[in-house]
């Protein structure tokens, strides 16, 4: 009886290690464990068996079926587990072959500047106005200190629509329809586009200026340089900026002046960028001239104010390296995809 | 304005001063150097030879060998093809290791076999011209007619180096554009003593009254006329270190008396102008608004016919200059000229300005008379102009001049504080400072406790109230002065975008978020570009630039799409093969034309898609994801396009309920093929100024049922007319409100379906905020859907 059973765990184990596949294994399980295997005719053969040795004898043979349904369970979970690795190699990819994904595209450099300017600036409490391209004579120029046939309207080549109406040359008319439109205390910026007729390799005929204007009761010349050296240093992303100013001449602000920022690239010691100067010319500006408030309707000798202009396409330019203003208009799909 | 250094160091001695100190420190007062002008700054080692012997080459026909005495350099040998010089003459010659004018470097060499030790020079090597000395200005070597000494240094002895400084000067500062007016803001830079230009002169026995009557008709246009009567005068050509000057400022040296109108322009800032006295009819001189029509051709032989803006200066008959800007043909100096009128005047600035524009004659005295020019000024131009007269030796001044002048004499007067000024200054300013500035600035001061007074000198006419003194004080006390302060004493203002402000940047962000880049183009575009997308230029109501750039840049646009499709084009051209471009820009809308009043500026954006992926239903998408995602508050609705530059069947109208809102759809093929696109381009533009008012970008959750939904497919069979939108309106006819959404998942067309027909599958969601819903009700719902929809014709297939 015990070499059968014998014979029999051996003759399992050999077939068993011999199924190379799930069915082969089933196959096997059924032979010996099926209902009339091997194993199960053994047992059906108990009544053959001494009653006293019965015990005994189901006993061995029940060992016996458990010895092969292991080996078949362990046998069943190595196939399993060979049969997924050879699923997941042949589901194998190239990894170095391009991820998918849909291209982003990219906002314009001179709207990222210009928002730039205003998230700074709107920090120090400034709202955003903006007026018309289209504007008056008046409002461009007369109401700027800036009357007909005026010289300083030789620092501006207007393109006109009228003898009234033109295309603005700057964004400072938004400071006379927020003074003649509010009550201080002001603070604003005015964005947009001014034109001049002006087409060469640093001069575009369409450009982008954004205008800020503080009035109130006590603004000073050192209310502009600091306000500019905080809003310069955020945009130019370096707190080492520093600025200085320097006299210049705007009919709408008296003292004017220009306002330089310490070189960005070279700390100030000079290279290609600020050439060799240590200095960059970014905005002009000065106190809101008296005649301007007092034209706009607010009384000079209560309020006094500070206003500045600052070119976004020079900003630009300096900020991501553009070396030609016309690479901002030519929209060159190679061009504005940097801008991510 | 030019300066130049030598000249400027007449008035203010800057000879202690490097050129790169006086520029910083003219830049930081607010005159910025553009140009630093070095003047034949390479010449060197051209020196004065005499020519002892003159020889031919032994081996050249055109060559001659000559031996010259150079002083202290010894004697030379020269080889030279000079055929002008002779023994005996002095010549420039440029010795072993000279530099000429252009930088040539000078060495000795051998010519065909004889050494030369140095080359003879003519005025070009020098960089001189006839106006540095006679002879200069030919293209053979110059002999000199002075008996110069041999070894002397050229550059020395005829004077030729000199800095000329290109100064920027502000519009505020026309006293500036001079010599001598540069020359005052120095001196009181660098605390120098400023010396004045000689106005003294003798004078004859004449009184100009007695032979020139002036009147002055319109003393607004000219608030002050100066003349004065000279005689005996000479005509010959001015002195060689007045006509150096001139070439150094870019001016042509004529005569004496011409020169000397041009030298005072120039130092002084005065522009003169000497009339011939024969000419002047009836000796007469009347200042007075021309006549409607009236005619005169000016000394360039160009004939103007005059209106009533136009100032002019008559005799008795006839105008005979235009006021500041030129003199009448014929009314000015001639060689045989024997008497002149001078004239020193004051013109009205803007009506010089407008009278140049309007007629586009300019001169230098009209760009002078355009920018000021002060009463101060005519009566020192005039005085310098008479003391050059009799330096010079070419008239008898009279002995006195006329004078019409409605100018006030006296200085201005400004009262104000220090408190002021600090206080728009920002810093405390010390008292002693402000006094020893703007004295130097030659104001007359008082200062005290607090309380200044001052006279304004009478050159600065754009003085005018405080903030100017504070500019005037802190330009020289020095911007460095002033502090950072963040508005300390101002008040706490919300500041912010606005909703609208918010949203456009939201819109452009998502734009990008699915591929679109911004562009930015002009807002004018040409006429052809109207005519090229089929509009009709006569009924187009768009706004025209009076003064364009040109013809291509003519028009203020009423819609964004030839600029994004010029762009699309310049883009395929250069073979960037596929891409997404947006512009969010306003488009000019007029009232009326000829535009009286402001026209309607409203923002629109325009769309443009390209490449293989890119078709009607992306470009649509993109639309509507843009909508939705800034939830606009309107369902859309697309309609077939009549936009005649679209595909007729491959574009649509977009509407919000009733309103148009846009259109999107493909350029039409013939368009496109015209334009020279040979790509599939797909474009939009929609009104954003109407859109961005009806944006409800607001958080508000919307409760959904907590019970499962049930999902049921639809596999419908139609005619191929029948569209999506029609089956989506017959499902949401049978108005089941348990059907939370309807979503078209295939749309198929082929051998599998009858001719004529297409297959549409639907995914129908239903769902209730009650209950689960049983398969007995969905039952019901869809046979109550089917019924609606075989009314249109369209079955289950």
């Amino acid at each position: 009886m015990k070499e059968r059973i014998e014979e029999l765990i051996n003759l399992a184990h050999k077939k068993i290690s011999e199924a190379f596949s799930g069915k082969l294994l089933n196959d096997v399980k059924v032979e010996f464990l099926g209902k009339n295997g091997s194993v199960t005719s053994l047992m059906k053969g108990m009544r053959d068996v001494a009653p006293e040795d019965r015990p005994k004898f189901g006993q061995l043979v029940n060992e016996l079926r458990a010895k092969i349904e292991k080996a078949i369970a362990d046998k069943e979970a190595e196939l399993k587990e060979k049969e997924l690795a050879e699923k997941l190699k042949a589901e194998a990819v190239d990894v170095t072959l391009p991820g998918k994904f849909s291209e982003e595209g990219t906002l314009h450099p001179i709207t990222l500047v210009k928002n730039q300017f205003i998230d700074a600036f709107q920090g120090l409490g400034f709202e955003v106005f903006e007026g018309p391209e289209i504007e008056l004579d008046k409002i461009n120029f007369q109401m700027l200190n800036i009357p007909e046939d005026h010289p300083a309207r030789d620092m501006q080549d207007t393109f006109y629509i009228t003898d009234s109406i033109l295309l603005r040359t700057h964004t400072s008319p938004g400071q006379v329809r927020v003074m003649t439109s509010r009550k201080p205390p002001i603070k604003v910026m005015c964005p947009g586009r001014v034109y001049r007729s002006d087409d060469d390799a640093t001069h575009s005929p369409i450009f982008h200026q954004i205008e800020g204007l503080v009035v109130d009761k006590n603004v000073s010349l050192c209310d502009l340089k600091g306000s500019l050296e905080t809003i310069l240093r955020k945009v130019f992303d370096s707190d080492d900026i520093v600025t200085r100013l320097r006299p210049s001449y705007f009919p709408f602000t008296e003292p004017s002046v220009e306002i330089d920022v310490s070189c960005f690239e070279c700390g100030g010691k000079g290279c290609k960028l600020c050439k060799g100067t240590g200095w960059i010319e970014v905005l002009g500006g000065g106190m809101v001239n008296r005649n301007v408030l007092a034209m706009c309707g607010i009384d000079p000798d209560v309020y006094s104010g500070y206003a500045f202009g600052i070119g976004l396409e020079r900003t630009a330019m300096l900020k991501y390296h553009i070396p030609d203003i016309r690479m901002l208009f030519d929209n060159d799909l190679r061009f504005t995809k940097q801008f991510k | 304005m030019r300066i130049p250094l030598k000249w400027l160091n007449d008035y203010v001695d800057i000879s202690s001063v490097s050129v790169e100190e006086l520029e910083s420190k003219l830049f930081s007062c607010g005159f910025e150097v553009e140009e630093v002008i070095k003047i034949n700054e390479n010449v060197n080692k051209i020196v004065t030879c005499r020519i002892l012997e003159k020889s031919r080459h032994p081996a050249a026909d055109k060559l001659f060998v000559c031996q010259v005495d150079a002083g202290g350099y010894g004697n030379l040998q020269i080889v030279t093809n000079a055929v002008n010089v002779k023994e005996g003459d002095i010549v420039p010659v440029a010795l072993d290791g000279a530099t000429l004018a252009d930088g040539t470097v000078i060495k000795d060499c051998k010519m065909r076999g004889v050494l030369s030790q140095g080359m003879f020079c003519g005025g070009e090597e020098i960089g001189i011209t006839e106006e540095y000395y006679d002879g200069a200005g030919g293209d053979s070597v110059l002999i000199f007619h002075d008996e110069f000494a041999p070894g002397e240094e050229v550059a020395k002895l005829l004077d030729i180096k000199d800095v000329v400084f290109d100064i920027n000067v502000t519009a505020n500062r026309p006293d500036c554009q001079s010599v001598f007016g540069i020359a005052r803001e120095v001196a009181a830079i660098l605390k120098k003593p400023l010396k004045t230009p000689n106005i003294s002169y003798s004078v004859s026995n004449a009184d100009t009254k007695d032979f020139v009557n002036v009147s002055v008709l319109d003393s607004e246009l000219c608030p002050r006329y100066m003349a004065c009567y000279v005689s005996d005068v000479k005509i010959a050509p001015s002195p060689k270190w007045m006509q150096r000057r001139l070439a150094l400022m870019g001016i042509r040296a004529i005569n004496n008396v011409v020169d000397i109108t041009n030298y005072v322009l120039n130092e002084i800032g005065q522009p003169m102008h000497a009339f011939d006295y024969r000419e002047l009819t009836g000796q007469s001189i009347v200042v007075r608004r021309a006549v409607g029509g009236e005619k005169i051709v000016t000394l360039d032989e160009k004939e103007f016919t005059l209106d009533n803006n136009v100032l002019v200066i008559c005799d008795k008959d006839k105008p005979s200059a235009l006021a500041g800007i030129m003199g009448g043909f014929g009314s000015g100096v001639k060689d045989d000229t024997s008497a002149i009128v001078f004239e020193s005047a004051k013109f009205k600035r803007d009506n010089i300005r407008k009278t140049s524009r309007v007629l586009n004659q300019r001169s230098d005295s009209s760009a002078r008379f355009e920018k000021g020019v002060d009463a101060y000024s005519n009566e020192f131009g005039l005085k310098r102009a008479l003391a050059l007269i009799d330096e010079l030796g070419a008239g008898k001044v009279a002995k006195s001049y006329l004078d019409v002048n409605s100018c006030s004499p006296d200085k201005k007067v400004i009262s104000t504080s220090m408190e002021k000024i600090d206080k728009l200054l920002g810093i405390e300013v010390p008292e002693k400072e402000v006094e020893a500035i703007l004295t130097r600035l030659d104001f007359d001061v008082t200062l005290r406790n607090g309380q200044l007074t001052v006279k304004v000198p009478l050159y600065r006419e754009d003085v005018e109230d405080y903030p100017d003194l504070a500019e005037e004080i802190i330009r020289s006390y020095g911007y460095d002065h002033i502090e950072n302060k963040l508005l300390d004493n101002c008040s706490i203002t919300p500041g912010g975008r606005t909703k609208a402000q918010v949203n456009e940047n939201c819109a452009k962000k998502y734009l990008a978020s699915i591929g679109f880049s911004e562009i930015i183009t002009y807002s004018f575009i040409s006429p052809k570009d109207y005519l090229k997308f089929g509009y009709d230029l006569e009924s187009l109501k768009a706004i025209k630039l009076k003064n364009p750039l040109g013809e291509d840049l003519s028009i203020m646009r009423t819609t964004l799409i030839p600029s994004i499709v010029a762009t699309v084009e310049r883009n395929l051209n250069r073979k960037n093969n596929e891409g997404r471009l947006f512009e969010l820009a306003k488009v000019y809308i007029p009232e009326k034309l000829p535009l009286e009043d402001l026209p309607t500026e409203k923002l629109s954006l325009s769309m443009a898609l390209f490449g293989e992926n890119e078709d009607f239903f992306t470009a649509k998408g993109a639309v509507e994801g843009l909508l939705s995602h800034l939830c606009f508050d309107s369902p859309l609705r697309f309609e077939r396009s009549k936009v005649c530059y679209l595909h007729p069947s491959r574009s649509a109208d977009i509407y919000a309920g009733d309103e148009l809102i846009g259109f999107v759809g493909e350029l039409h093929p013939e368009k496109a093929a015209e334009l020279g696109l040979d790509k599939k381009v797909y474009v939009a533009e929609l009104d954003y100024e109407n859109i961005k008012d009806r944006l409800t970008r607001a958080y508000c959750v919307k409760v959904f049922s907590k019970f499962p939904q049930v999902e049921r497919d639809l596999a419908l069979v139609c005619d191929t007319e029948t569209t999506n939108a029609d089956i989506l309106a017959a499902i949401s006819a049978a108005g089941i409100k348990n059907l939370i959404s309807v979503r078209l998942f295939d749309v198929y067309t082929g051998d599998k379906i009858a001719k004529g027909k297409k297959s549409l599958a639907y995914r129908l969601t239903f769902s209730s905020l009650e209950k689960t819903l049983d398969d007995d009700e969905i039952e019901r719902y869809i046979a109550k859907i089917l019924r609606r929809l075989e009314e249109i014709g369209v079955k289950l297939r």
